[in-house]
């Protein structure tokens, strides 16, 4: 007799830690291997507890060196290259073709990789000394935003999710994804590999669930700081956006083809970026004189 | 020097500033003025007027259009056609050329737009002179500058703009805050429509007179006067693309909700409740003038005023004995005296809610301070103010004023005030005062605040970008990062 494969749990992702739903509740997922998988339905609460987990996390992880950031990101991406083959397989069970699927993960990775790259650069392109007229000296800097809720693309399983939580938390923020609904396996597993590559707990937190439940939570929550769907759904941005007012939450709408290449840049990361202004007196230069 | 070594300084003496008024007989004010749409002055729909007053006197200056929808849809038409016809296919060395123009004209009639700047908002001549007006033109001189740079800025981006812009601006920098709306959205290509705040309409009319004298093609800068539901109608107008507003929190929150999901752009600089932290090793002399002008500047109708003052314990006593010495020295009065240094509040209704907040603060527990000095008995004034002995809870320590009234509190340790300035809504600016270099990079990067002065407050300047984190708006005026909001890549 074969042996009997021993089935993985799928929990959900919050402050470093793997619980299910503290709702208890569930929904099924048939895959293509007639297996059926019962999904975390995330609730609101759960939402809450990641908003205090990414919270927690940012002052950490927005004062770590760029340069640190970067090694983890990069991280990210080799712990992915070693477990490929879980991917293609959970990919496959989701209903991706073997070639489509492979395209999918090494993407993911190259998108980890190239965004690693960004950590310690974006700050020299988007800062400015800025020649004021008085003698001061003056100069603005891109800060990150702080906690950021993102509605994950619907259609991608993991490249979807990678392309927008590398730029988020390149830029030193904090997260908490949803993930696609009808394509959840993946995000759980990436969580893993998260999990397992230095990234702080509650940097990242993923939950499982549906859109139509949470997006209202998602975008009236008071200590998030911008809130992102990455589907076209004009009743639920509209929404989005009139709870967003609430706190005055930076609001996206990304969506976007992934798979394509030039669906990548700094000006994802920059989204996610306030600008800072610091002055400071000049003594003794030019004619007007020390003021302060 | 030790407190008790201090002689008590006496102000009471026959030495007083003999007055000094600006003259204001060059200036040049009509009875009544009209809407400014399509490049001509032309009666409201409504046919209704309202006065304009001087609130350092309440007497009556000009009246002032009143729009009503109808209005506001001929302002966006004739912007919408005059972006479509002209301003978009104006070359972009030539726009540039139109925005200096009005730089000019306005460093030109500058005493003139200072005087009545004074006269119908209530801020001191000093201010309105040295600071507002003069920034205003450097503003326009500055973008009329980028306007054929573009693509340096954002390279590889192909910048494009928007089309028609809706701003609605507030009354405590009129024409400053005209000019900042205005120039970056015209150096980006868009026309604009422009609402001034009902109580100080005057400047910016005479801005529009500005920009016919200079030619600028008909429609690509309209200005709209009236009360609020003017701005209301345009942010809910269907052919704007892109609306600024600077002005109170709630209404900004009130205005994302209006817009929530249309495709128009949004920016929004709001309100804000600055720290100003006082650190033991600070220049104590200068740091006491740094929080006279953190608060008292333009009777404190600032959003990025340093209201919340924090003092390390160790010198509070001093810095707040400098403080009150320093308070007694401040000339309230006749904004348009040239020794004045605290000019009118710019309302009646905001000199009732500061005064409701005086009330609310002495019946929350705080220690209530105010200068001995007289004020006018006619217009509206509000002797400068501490409150000692606040605390983080208190309604004058989390609610923006929008007045000359300080909340005072003290501090031990870096971490505690770094979690009290930031533990609170807003995020506009914050002042730091201390000697010691990597304290003050310490304190910069650590608080959550758009822009922070460090050993210095309230410094502004066109090249610098200036806007909010958190609940004070999102979105920067000024500098490179201030061409932003007006493009799409």
């Amino acid at each position: 007799m074969d042996r009997i494969e021993v089935l993985k749990t799928y929990k959900i992702f919050i402050g470093g830690q793997f619980p299910r739903t503290e709702s208890g509740r569930y929904y099924p997922l048939k895959l293509k291997n007639n297996m059926t998988v019962n999904v975390s339905l995330s609730s609101r609460k759960d939402f809450r507890n990641s908003v205090i987990a990414a919270r927690g996390a940012f002052n950490g992880w927005s004062g770590k060196p760029a340069f640190n950031r970067g090694q983890i990101l990069y991280r990210i991406a080799e712990m992915l290259e070693g477990r490929k083959e879980q991917f293609l397989e959970e990919l496959k069970q989701l209903g991706y073709t073997a070639a489509s699927a492979k395209k999918k993960v090494e993407q993911s990775i190259d998108r980890l990789v190239y965004y690693a790259g960004w950590c310690d650069k974006y700050q020299q392109l988007f800062s400015s000394v800025n020649p004021v007229a008085t003698s001061h000296f003056n100069f603005s800097v891109p800060e990150p935003m702080g906690v950021v809720a993102i509605m994950a693309d619907e259609s991608t399983a993991l490249l979807g999710l990678v392309s927008v939580i590398a730029p988020c938390i390149a830029g030193g923020n904090t997260c908490i994804v949803l993930a696609s609904e009808s394509k959840p396996t993946c995000s759980i597993t990436f969580a893993e590999v998260i999990a397992t590559s230095d990234v702080p707990g509650g940097v990242v937190n993923i939950v499982t669930g549906n859109r139509k439940e949470l997006h209202a939570h998602f975008s009236s929550h008071m200590d998030v700081n911008a809130v992102i769907n990455c589907n076209s759904e004009k009743d639920f941005n509209k929404t989005i956006g009139e709870n967003a007012s609430l706190n005055v939450k930076r609001v996206f709408t990304w969506n976007k083809n992934w798979t394509d290449e030039k669906e990548q840049g700094p000006y994802f990361i920059t989204d996610l970026q306030e600008i800072k202004t610091t002055w400071h007196p000049i003594e003794n230069i030019g004619v007007s004189g020390i003021k302060y | 020097m030790s407190k008790k070594e201090t002689k008590k300084l006496d102000y009471f003496t026959d030495w007083k500033y003999a007055p000094a008024p600006e003259a204001t007989d060059h200036i040049r004010l009509q009875k009544q003025y009209e809407l400014f749409i399509n490049g001509k002055f032309v009666k409201p729909n409504s046919g209704k007027y309202f006065d304009t007053i001087n609130p350092a006197t309440e007497e009556k200056i000009s009246s002032i259009a009143e729009s009503n929808d109808k209005d506001v849809d001929t302002a966006v038409k004739a912007a919408r056609g005059a972006y479509d016809k002209t301003w978009s296919k104006m070359p972009a060395k030539e726009r540039a050329k139109y925005i200096y123009r009005i730089a000019r004209l306005i460093q030109e009639r500058a005493r003139e737009l200072s005087v009545i700047e004074t006269m119908d908002g209530g801020k001191s001549i000093r201010e309105s002179r040295d600071i507002d007006v003069p920034l205003a033109a450097n503003h326009f001189f500055y973008y009329a500058g980028w306007a054929d740079k573009l693509e340096y800025a954002f390279p590889n981006r192909n910048p494009k703009s928007l089309g028609v812009a809706g701003q609605v601006i507030p009354w405590n920098f009129p024409l400053l805050m005209a000019a900042w709306k205005i120039a970056p959205a015209l150096a980006t290509g868009n026309t604009v429509v422009l609402k001034p705040a009902e109580t100080t309409s005057l400047t910016a009319l005479k801005l529009a007179e500005i920009i016919q004298e200079s030619g600028l093609p008909d429609g690509v800068v309209n200005i709209i006067t009236g009360h609020g539901p003017v701005g209301a109608s345009m942010v809910n107008h269907k052919d704007i693309n892109k609306i600024a507003f600077t002005g109170s929190t709630n209404v900004g929150k009130w205005i994302q909700k209006a817009v929530a999901g249309t495709d128009k752009k949004l920016t929004l600089e709001l309100g804000g409740k600055a720290a100003n932290i006082i650190f033991e090793d600070a220049p104590i002399n200068q740091a006491v003038e740094g929080i006279v002008n953190g608060i008292f500047f333009n009777q404190g109708h600032v959003c990025c005023a340093g209201s919340r003052l924090f003092v390390q314990e160790s010198v509070a006593d001093e810095v707040i004995r400098k403080l009150k010495d320093r308070l007694e020295t401040l000339i309230v009065g006749d904004p348009l005296d040239k020794n004045t240094d605290i000019g009118a509040i710019n309302s009646k209704m905001q000199l009732n809610k500061i005064n409701e907040y005086l009330k609310i603060g002495v019946n929350d527990g705080a220690e209530m301070y105010q200068s001995s000095c007289s004020i006018p008995k006619k217009g509206f004034f509000v002797r400068p103010t501490l409150f000692l002995n606040t605390s983080q809870s208190h309604r004058i320590s989390q609610e923006e004023i929008f007045g000359p009234v300080l909340a005072i509190q003290t501090f031990r340790t870096i971490e505690e005030v770094i979690e009290k300035a930031n533990n609170i809504p807003y995020g506009l600016s914050a002042g730091v005062w201390t000697d010691k270099g990597s304290r003050i990079f310490n304190m910069t990067s650590k608080l959550r605040a758009g822009v922070i002065w460090a050993n210095t407050y309230n410094k502004f300047d066109p090249t610098s970008p200036f806007g909010g984190y958190k609940e004070s708006g999102f979105g920067r005026e000024g500098g490179l990062h201030g061409l932003m909001p007006y493009l799409k890549f």
